[in-house]
This record gives structure tokens, sequence and C-alpha cells, in this order.
């Protein structure tokens, strides 16, 4: 294929952000001064260099893709996976840091419906001034005039200033300029989630239509059904790099199975357990629902697992694996071990090396709603701790159903039990 | 299916390194852009305002009658021997173009932000657009001027036409000033805070409700005239009522507006590429 049959061909696109500039960044001359002055004092210090680096974070890294002409392609990933940054780039709101690419033909971005409406102006005079910040001459505008009008639906209030519409009427409007728009390339971010599930229908038609046309469209979505109707192939994104690309079914499937694994489960890395944890290597923490799915939410009615892998590379002789369930301002709930009972301790007064998942089931109805942390404890009573790590994974829960909770106020205190409760009159 | 052709536009993204000059040929290409925003921020000016554009002519009339009564009936301020109220007016007209332009202009980008985080378009388009939508006000505002001169019997003649190259000298400093606040107010809103007190000084270090006559001739003089809308206002009131020409102020003046313009420029091509991170 040659290069001209590609509408996008990006190479190695990376943005760079500064974060801690965001934070600390100098709004005011005076923070720039004050700004100027720590940050000389900190150019002595080894911690202010190490600072340096830690300020600036890479949205995108190295990210390679091409879109051929005519191809629909979507983009997924959750919140901050770099899916804007990337649509950013290629509408060329801002420049990449490093990197290369092409884009062939015109290049209509919704980032936003609505850009540069203004309340005071008429829903005529917005579509004249959308259409043109969004790219169209006057000459295509008036002769779409009559479509917009009639796709948006607002008709009769179109001389109307748009400030005195409903929020659904304007939204309207706004994505009836956008769809009207006729660029080669179409990047467009979340627009969908407009208006009612009527026009909801008719805007993924229009959609539908402007890809049939041979246009190319760059799709970012959280909605996967409409990923999946609107794009043969997707990427994947995840953490500002492309982790796969496939046909949207796929890409789908592949996003949707590591979205459940990514909350309610820690893993340890290698580097981050000290070796004065050997031989006890932790592995893994979760949570999982009562179904048996990985979960960060579980229900207070319902009893769930925690669940602790770990891997031990000699025998061990006392062994006990265990948690600390506690609240997120840190008080202690309740801490539990694996040989708790005398039957599990007598089963396993020493462990051989090998790798062991250890369970604990929360009975249903045990804890309160909110949001929990728990801590891992490995250890032998009285000879050694190996490994602990007092904040290795949060999770919530759910109260819905539970005593109670027909009175919305909340409950203070981690638990919820069931309690049997008995009122009499008394004579 | 319909195809793109071959020469479709090129758009290369790559990052944007040193200095940049201004495109005219793209600038050129978004000729209609420029023209709906400035449309935009005349209509949005006055809307809902009772007395509307009238205000374009209420404002210049004010100030006039205010300076009037302080500086021309209190202190007894010297006019060249007009009188004092078309000798202020004439200078409070192209004065209200430079600081309503430069006012407008160094908030313009901050206030589109919503704009420059969502689309891409030449970004000086923004303050080009806000000191274009200003000079429809002084158009209005120079109807005034010339039935003032009418009433006072003052007569118009030919060389009123070098108004023209003398408003543009106007816009194009206050554009080149805007340039610099509004790239600047982007990533320091301090700059807001500082125009008012900026363009009252200007006003006053301009020969506006004094004459120029007030300032000695020679090195002072060459100074002064560095401030553009010395040459400015002396080419009005030469323009409107004669005198001596002020080519040497003009030429100083003008030859500040260039180099802030050129500097002012550069600067903001330089600052454009992070707007959209930092705004």
């Amino acid at each position: 294929m040659s290069a001209a049959e590609y509408s996008i061909q990006v190479q190695g696109i990376s943005k760079r952000y500064k974060i801690g500039a965001a934070q600390q960044r100098a709004d005011t001359l005076r923070d720039l001064i004050t700004n100027q002055v720590q940050r000389i004092g900190q150019s002595f210090s080894r911690e202010g260099r190490a600072r340096k680096a830690a300020d600036t974070i890479w949205a995108l890294k190295d990210i390679t893709f091409d879109v051929r002409q005519g191809q629909a392609l979507g983009i997924i990933g959750r919140n901050g996976a770099g899916k804007s940054t990337l649509l950013k780039i290629l509408s060329r709101v801002t420049d990449p840091t490093e990197g290369y690419g092409e884009l062939r033909g015109r290049v209509g971005s919704l980032l936003e419906v609505g850009t540069g409406f203004h309340p005071e102006l008429t829903g005529r005079e917005n579509i004249f001034l959308n259409g043109a910040i969004l790219g169209m001459t006057r000459k295509e505008i008036q002769s779409r005039f009559d479509e917009i009008v009639d796709f948006s639906e607002v008709g009769q209030f179109i001389d109307t200033p748009v400030k005195r519409y409903s929020s659904g009427m304007y939204l309207r409007l706004a994505f009836a300029v956008a769809a009207h728009l006729e660029p080669e390339i179409l990047v467009v971010d979340e627009v969908l989630a407009v208006g009612d599930a009527d026009f909801q229908r008719k805007c993924l038609g229009k959609m539908g239509d402007v890809a049939q046309q041979g246009r190319t469209v760059l799709f970012v979505s959280h909605n996967m059904s409409s990923i999946l109707r609107l794009t043969e192939e997707s990427l994947v994104l995840e953490k500002g790099k492309v982790l796969l690309r496939a046909p949207s079914a796929e890409a789908v499937d592949f996003y949707l199975n590591r979205g459940l694994n990514k909350l309610g489960e820690r893993f340890w890395e290698e580097d981050e357990v000290p070796a004065s944890a050997a031989p006890f290597r932790p592995l893994a923490i979760r949570v999982r629902a009562k179904d048996g799915s990985v979960s960060d939410t579980v229900r207070s009615v319902e009893p769930f697992t925690i669940e602790i892998e770990y891997a031990l590379s000699e025998d061990l002789t006392g062994l006990r694996v265990g948690f600390y369930l506690m609240s997120t301002r840190g008080e202690p709930i309740f801490t539990s071990f694996d040989t708790d009972s005398s039957e599990l301790f007598k089963a396993y007064p020493a462990r051989a090396k090998g790798t062991y998942t250890s369970r604990c089931v929360i009975p249903a109805n045990t804890l309160n709603e909110g949001r929990f942390v728990l801590g891992i404890n490995a250890s032998s009573y009285h000879i050694r701790r190996y490994f602990q790590d007092e904040q290795a994974l949060t999770f919530s829960v759910d109260a819905s159903g539970a005593p109670g909770t027909h009175w919305p106020e909340p409950r203070p205190g981690g638990v919820r039990p069931v309690l049997d409760w008995q009122i009499a009159r008394e004579e | 299916m319909s195809e793109v052709p071959n020469s479709a536009k090129l758009v290369v993204l790559r990052p944007a390194k040193g200095w940049l000059g201004i495109d005219l040929k793209e600038l050129w290409f978004y000729r209609e852009l420029i023209y709906f925003l400035t449309w935009r921020d005349i209509k949005v000016r006055y809307k809902q305002a009772a007395l509307g554009i009238a205000w374009a002519v209420l404002q210049p009339v004010l100030t006039t009658a205010i300076t009037s009564v302080v500086f021309g009936m209190l202190l007894k301020v010297q006019s060249d021997g007009l009188p004092y109220p078309v000798f202020v007016l004439s200078a409070l007209l192209p004065w209200h173009l430079f600081q309503l332009s430069l006012q407008k202009s160094s908030i313009s980008l901050v206030g589109n932000a919503n704009l420059i985080t969502k689309v891409y378009f030449p970004r000086v388009i923004i303050p080009l657009s806000s000191v274009l939508a200003v000079l429809v006000d002084f158009a209005i505002s120079l109807v005034l001027l010339f039935i003032t001169m009418a009433v006072f019997r003052l007569p118009i003649t030919l060389k009123a036409l070098w108004l023209i190259p003398l408003t543009l000298l106007a816009v194009l400093a206050a554009l080149a000033v805007g340039l610099w606040l509004s790239a600047l107010n982007v990533q320091y809103r301090d700059i807001q805070q500082i125009v008012p007190f900026l363009v009252q000084i200007w006003m006053y270090a301009s020969p506006i409700v004094y004459p120029i006559s007030t300032i000695p001739e020679g090195t002072l003089r060459s100074l002064y005239s560095l401030n553009p809308m010395v040459g400015v206002v002396q080419g009005f009131r030469w323009a409107l009522f004669g005198g001596t020409p002020p080519d040497f102020t003009l030429a100083i003046s003008s030859a500040a507006v260039v180099l802030l313009l050129i500097t002012g420029l550069f600067f903001f091509r330089r600052m454009e590429k992070t707007f959209a991170d930092v705004v």
C-alpha cells in the first residue's frame, strides 16, 4: 500500500507534561520568584535533582500506528491512559514532545461539542460561528444550514439566544453543527453522550454515515457498544502506550478483562519486595466478590473472599500468613491469620517450598459501608517477621440491603452485623 | 466512496522547536475564522445593553467631558489654541482605540481558553480579532469627531486621509503590545491585574490631555516619541488641525511599533506551543 492510501501515520509520538509544574506552577509572578529561590536551594541537594525528574510525566510514550484512508479506528483505554492527549496531538491542539506524524487531508476535531458557542448569540449565529471554528467555510455552512437546523430539531428557536435553550436543545444544536462537518479525517471524543436515547441513536447513525462515506474516523469512547458499532479496529491504550491493536471485538474483550484485573487486586513485583523477606515472596492479594470475580467493591450483605498468593523458596516452619483490616484512617477493625483455627494450625506446622494461596471468607453482614485497607503480614510467631505491608490493597463495601439502610444516614463504625433485636411491650 | 485526492493537504505533526515566523498563507486560509471571531466580539459586546452600540460614542463623549472640565477648565492646560474639547477628543479617539485593543487583546487568549484547548487554528487570530473588533467602535466614534469639528467650525481637509495610516499604526501598536501581554497572561495572570495601571500610565505618557509642546525638544522629546501613541496622537492633530508635521516624532514612533510588533510576533509564536497545555 502506498503512503497516500494512509490518512494518518504517526511514528514514535510522545508527549511529556510537567505535572509538578501543574501543581506548583508559577501562576503568578510572586510564585515564580519564590519557586526560583527554592529551585536554587534544591539544586544543591540530591533530593532536589531527583524531584526535577519526577516533575514530568509522559502522557504518551512512543505511539506508532497508521490508519488507512476511510477506516474507522477506535481508541479505548482507562481515564489517564492518554487517549485525550493523543487526540489533541492529532487535532494539532498541542504539539508532540517527540516523534513525527503525517495527516492527509483536513482534520476536523470534535473534542467537545459546542466549542466556541456563545450563550448571548442566537442559534443561527452560533451555527456560523461554531462552523467557522470547526473549520467550515461560510459557503459550506450556508449550504448545509437547513440540514443542520433540521437535524438539531430546534427549528423555531433558531433566532433565540442559546442561553435560553434547554441543555438538551443546546447539545442537539452543537452536535448538529459538528455532524455536518465534512473533513477528510474526523477525530471524535465522547460526543455521543449527548441528549436523550433517541437523539443518541440519531447521532450514532450519523457517525456511521460519516464512516461509510470514506472518511477516516478516529473515535474515542468509554461506551464499548458504540466502539463496536462504529469501528472495525481499535487501539487499546494504557499508561500512554499502545497495548494492543486488534479487531474491535477482540480489543474490547481484552480491555474489559484487563479492567477487571486492575482493581481489587495488587501484585508485588520482584523489586518491590525487600530482600529480607526471603524465603517468603508475596505475589498478590485480591478481593473476590461472592461470584468469584475480582472486584474493587463488595456487598456488605454477601460473603466475599480475601486471597493472598505467595511463594516460598525454602521450607518454612511455623509460618502464618494473614491480614489486618483497617479503616482508611488506619483504625484497626480486625486481624486474622490463616492458621488461626486449631485444625489448620495442626495441619501446617511447616510448609514445603512452593507456591500457595491462602483464602479467607468474610461472612455476609460483617463490614459496614465504606473504604477499607488491607495490610498483609507473614511471620513465624516469636521467631521472625518475613514480610509486612500495611497498605497492600484498598477496597469498598457497599451497604445496600444491609440492616438499617432504609434510613439513608451514614452509620459510624467499621462493622455492620445483622443483630437479633426484639421489641416487647412491657405491661 | 468519495476519494481523498492525493493532493489533499498534508499536515505534519512534529515537536515545534525554536523560533518561528508568522505563516501569512495560513492566516489567509483562516480569514473566515478571523472574520467570525471579530464579528462575535462586536456582536457580544453590546448585547443586552440598553444603549447598544451607542456606547461606542458615549464613552469618548463622557471622557472628553470629564477631561475638559478637569484639565481644560480647572487646571487650564494649554491646548495649542484649539477649543479644549476638540483638542482632547481628537487625541482620545485614537487613544481609546489603542487602549481598548490593548485591554481586549491582552486577556483574549485566556478568555478563549475553551477554543485553544479544543481546536487548532493559528493562535494569533485570537488577539488579532479582538483588536479588529475595536476598530468598528472607532469608526463610529470618528463620525462623532467630524460632527464636533463642524460644530466648532473647524474645516476638514484632504489631509484627513492621513488618519487611515495613522489608525493602522495605532492598531499595530496595540496588537504588538497585545501579543506580548496575551502570551504572558497565559502563564502569569498577573498581567490582567497590571494592564489597567499600564494603560493609565500610558495615557499620561501620551500627549492627550496636554500638548506635546510641554515636552522640551531634543533628547527628551526623542525618548518620549518612543511611545508609539505620541506619534499617532500628534499625527491625528496634525491631519485634522494642521501645524508642523510630526515627521520626526512619527518616524521614531513607527520604528518603535515595528520593533515591538516583530519581537511580539516571535515571542507569541514561541509561547504558542504551550498555550493549550498551560492555559
